[in-house]
């Protein structure tokens, strides 16, 4: 198929950048979407062109390095799909995509469609682990969790830090990244002793980061591959809440 | 091309003999207390010391963000580089099937001495048993660790952890976390290492690739490493060096490891004096999704678990174009079943891939370009009912649909084999030290534990085992014992480092040539591949030693590099991995032509038994291969490997 690319472009943080038009013929609808700019730039490079930046690793879905705004769909227009797992037979031959960064005011862009999400890192410093020193951990066995329990943590653990919960939201919140990863390490017994500070300090950093507050449009959670819940901010919430009770 | 005057490990215009090397840092003696008397025998830095001290770690995944983590824990000073945006994408959160652990939580007669016994089987007899041991005993202290750390692994209604049995073994010791195992490890120690960061116990620069190792006097004392993202030039000095950087699977090009994985710093560093062992064992997995077309940039694997109901066929007409429901059940060739009836489509992973390339080599592979067979569910859904197998595989059968827009309910899956892991890498001792004093690797990027094949699920276990618990004291050990004078950074072994490297990126730049990396990546990645990977010949080996250097020559000629090196350049990133993959792809065919044995994931057709089978030669290949760089010819040295506890024997399939 033969496809219209509106591209954002632009060459460091200084830089305005503005959209930019190329036509790629013979797109095979078997290619993923980031194989399909992989075509774009090699044919870039031999044009004389810098090709288009973009991040990505896995290309499987899970290292939540990729992610671009598609027709203005964080991550594109399939269900719990990450870009790197799109592939183009989602697109009709002929049509023009737009393709542009995450935009959000915490997350400035490097260069075209690489943005900088280092903020999430240090949201996760300020408190997202359980303090065990290497080699104090008691037997494995010696704390069982009920397998629900379990199981949620787990949904929760799933998150994959790529952003398109920020992007998508219109305030830029980073509510759904840090209610997972709250949720995921307050249901755990282990995670227990840290329970009131984690969450107060999680939130404190998000907010110092330049992250916008939570008006509940959900806009995060229809944009999130990995299918975490709207209830992980409610959790969220409630266990501020409970800190702020119990400092 | 050169003439080779003899083969077998004799030495030929391909490389020379040097001496035999030895282990000279794991104990003797009874093999259950080694690692406790290597530990004792180890030097302690004082507490108070250690915050003097600076260790350089390269790398964030399982093993380098475990040690990045532990280290900082117990007061070094930690510098930590990823070329990822963040250290939590190390291509460890791509592992899906589980780790295992000795831990006989089933009560299945599983043990420490089991997992070792299994290990150095299942490595083809060619790891160290002294490793191996250690390995399965430390085992069961990454689970405590990793629950204490909030890893959600699967549980049982009684609320206890539950397990389950991987890759050909007759225990359930595998730990797991849905297909997410990698993920959710890495994630316990990417959250370690970012309390470390926000203590500020680690320094991390992330989207910062090390490109080369500064040596001075003889030792490790630092790296020279480019900012990704303003393409600055830096040297970072240490009082040691860490290497986690990973494997080096994507020399194929196409392969089931993360787009970024490379061999630039484990290359770099062999060019600067560390032994490079065991190239030539990579491990080819036999159920990835197969290529679409000639744009393809990776592979995705499919759990091996789907062997268990499937069943893999080809038609028996070469070139046969119907579509598969059109292919009556007489025309299609269960090889599989019809070659090692016993096993039939659960052979091991070496000799289900090799038989589908035998199977397309001849004409008779399916889908585009012939390369696929079928994995054929039809049999299991009239036997269980489609609801029954949706649950067993219903996430699989989602991503196989989402990836190739074919319905695997109605329509058979088709399957290939892709390269997924290395077993060699950098050769280190049993402290993993490298034959560089000061630079320790860790992880899938040395060549430590797995001998010629790896087990599933050992590689995570590995790889924590070294950060969490072997490298730290063994650091220490060498900090504490070693008298090291201070360098700063206008000491010429570092200057000369630093303006090798920005003239090497320069030279990229300026060839401006038209072909593009990626088509000189692809190029080489096709030639190891038909060459070097699931059958080797000695004649096709030959073949590719003759090539790789043309093409080294023509990519040094013809390459083309937009941009510059002052700002982000994707281009010139992949270029200058490239450009050691063109060396280090060498590398790799001269030590699969110079094994002329078969051994786990090495199989010289030469050398098979009458039904097909790796066949191992004890008499002459039963040693480790570590390479030592020269420029020219590589020196072989070799470490002679004794098996005092297992005894060797050939494996039987058929
Ligand atoms: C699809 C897939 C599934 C797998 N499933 C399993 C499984 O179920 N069980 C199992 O045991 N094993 C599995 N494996 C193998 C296992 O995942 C890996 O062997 C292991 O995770 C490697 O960990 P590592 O820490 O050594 O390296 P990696 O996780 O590869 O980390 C390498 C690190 O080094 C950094 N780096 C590399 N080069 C440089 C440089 N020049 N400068 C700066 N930084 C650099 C990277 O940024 C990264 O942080 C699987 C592998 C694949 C491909
Ligand atoms: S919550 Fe979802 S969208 Fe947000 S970072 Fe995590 S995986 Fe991405
Ligand atoms: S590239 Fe890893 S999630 Fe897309």
């Amino acid at each position: 198929m033969n496809l219209t690319l509106r591209i954002w472009r632009q060459r460091g943080p200084e830089d305005r950048g503005a959209m930019v038009t190329y036509e790629l013929a013979d797109v095979s609808p078997d290619m993923s979407f980031l194989e399909m700019l992989d075509v774009l730039n090699e044919r870039l490079i031999l044009e004389g062109e810098d090709p288009v930046a973009f991040d990505h690793d896995c290309r499987e879905g899970i290292c939540g390095m990729c992610g671009v705004v598609i027709n203005g769909q964080a991550h594109g227009p399939r269900d719990r799909t990450t870009t790197c797992q799109l592939h183009m037979r989602e697109f009709t031959d002929g049509e023009t995509i737009d393709i542009e960064p995450w935009r959000a005011a915490a997350f400035p862009v490097v260069r075209d469609l690489v943005v900088d999400r280092s903020g999430f890192d240090r949201i996760i410093g300020s408190g997202g682990y359980i303090s065990v020193v290497t080699g104090s951990a008691p037997e494995a066995h010696a704390t069982p969790v009920p397998k629900d329990i379990a199981d949620a943590a787990f949904d929760n653990a799933t998150c994959i830090g790529c952003g398109a919960c920020v992007a998508a939201c219109p305030n830029g919140s980073a509510m759904l990244f840090t209610s997972a990863k709250v949720t995921h390490l307050n249901l755990l017994p282990q995670g227990a002793p840290e329970r009131e500070t984690r969450v107060r300090d999680m939130v404190a950093t998000m907010d110092d980061e330049g992250f916008g507050g939570c008006t509940n449009t959900g806009e995060c959670t229809v944009a999130c591959p990995k299918g975490i819940p709207l209830t992980s901010i409610g959790n969220l919430n409630r266990e501020y809440l409970r800190s702020l009770t119990r400092r | 091309m050169p003439e080779t005057t003899s083969l077998g490990s004799g030495g030929s215009a391909y490389w020379t003999v040097g001496d035999d090397i030895a282990d000279t840092a794991a104990p003797d003696g009874p093999i259950e207390t080694r690692w406790d008397r290597r530990k004792f025998s180890a030097k302690l830095v004082n507490p108070a010391n250690r915050r003097k001290h600076t260790v350089i770690v390269v790398g964030t995944g399982l093993a380098g963000g475990a040690a990045g983590a532990t280290l900082a824990e117990q007061g070094y000073n930690v510098i930590q580089f990823c070329f990822q945006d963040s250290p939590r994408r190390a291509h460890s959160i791509a592992a899906q099937g589980g780790i295992n652990a000795a831990k006989n939580y089933r009560n299945d007669g599983d043990s420490v001495y089991r997992l070792f016994y299994d290990t150095v089987k299942g490595g083809d007899f060619r790891a160290r048993e002294s490793n191996v041991y250690r390995l399965a005993q430390i085992s069961t202290q990454i689970i405590d660790q990793c629950v204490a750390q909030g890893v959600p692994f699967a549980r049982e209604y009684s609320g206890l952890l539950d397990t389950r049995s991987f890759g050909g073994v007759q225990v359930q010791r595998t730990f797991y976390a849905r297909g997410q195992t990698g993920q959710q490890l890495l994630i316990g120690a990417y959250q370690a290492l970012s309390r470390q960061i926000d203590a500020g116990n680690v320094e991390i620069h992330p989207r910062t690739e090390m490109l080369d190792l500064i040596v001075i006097d003889g030792r490790a004392r630092g790296i020279v490493a480019r900012d990704l993202v303003t393409g600055k030039i830096t040297p970072y000095l240490a009082d040691a060096v860490v290497l986690a950087t990973g494997g080096y699977g994507n020399v194929f090009f196409l392969s089931t490891n993360a787009k970024g994985s490379n061999t630039t710093a484990t290359w770099r560093a062999h060019r600067r004096g560390a032994h490079f062992a065991n190239p030539c064992y990579t491990q080819i997995h036999p159920t990835c999704i197969p290529r679409s077309g000639e744009y393809q940039g990776k592979l995705t694997l499919m759990s091996e678990s789907l062997r268990n109901d499937g069943r893999i066929w080809v038609p028996k007409t070469k070139g046969d174009t119907r579509s598969p429901d059109q292919i009556p059940e007489a025309e299609r060739d269960y090889y599989l079943e019809r070659i090692y009836p016993a096993f039939g489509n659960l052979v091991p992973r070496d000799i289900a891939s090799r038989a589908a390339k035998y199977q397309c080599d001849d004409g008779r592979g399916v889908g585009p370009g012939g390369l696929g067979v079928y994995l054929d569910f039809a049999d299991a859904i009239k036997r269980m009912g489609e609801d029954k197998v949706r649950e067993k595989y219903g996430n699989l059968f989602e991503m196989y649909d989402r990836i190739t827009g074919e319905d695997p309910y109605k329509v058979p899956m088709r399957i290939y084999p892709a390269v997924h892991y290395t077993m060699g890498g950098l050769w280190v001792d049993y402290d993993l030290q490298s034959s560089i004093p000061g630079m320790f690797v860790i992880g899938e990027a040395n060549f430590s534990d797995h001998g010629a094949n790896r087990l599933g699920a050992s590689a995570l276990m590995q790889g924590l085992a070294d950060g969490y618990f072997v490298l730290p004291p063994m650091l220490g050990n060498y900090i504490a014992s070693t008298k090291l004078g201070s360098v700063s950074l206008d000491d010429p072994a570092v200057t000369s480092v630093v303006g090798e490297v920005t003239g090497r990126l320069g030279r990229l730049l300026e060839i401006n040539g038209d072909r593009t990396p990626d088509s000189f990546h692809r190029e080489l990645g096709e030639l190891i591949w038909d060459e070097c990977g699931m059958g080797r010949t000695e004649a096709g080996l030959r073949k590719a030693l003759a090539r790789i250097p043309e093409l080294r020559e023509e990519f040094w000629r013809r390459v083309k590099v937009p941009g510059d090196s002052g700002e982000l350049n994707q281009s010139l990133e992949k270029a200058n991995r490239i450009a050691d993959f063109l060396e280090f792809g060498e590398l790799l065919c001269i030590d699969a032509l110079h094994r002329a044995e078969s051994c786990g994931g090495h199989f010289r057709e030469e050398s098979q038994t009458p039904d097909g089978e790796a066949l191992r030669d004890d008499e002459h290949f039963a040693y480790a291969a570590a390479w030592e760089y020269t420029g020219g010819a590589p020196v072989l040295h070799r470490e002679p490997l004794q098996f005092d506890y297992v005894h060797l024997a050939q494996r039987n399939y058929s």
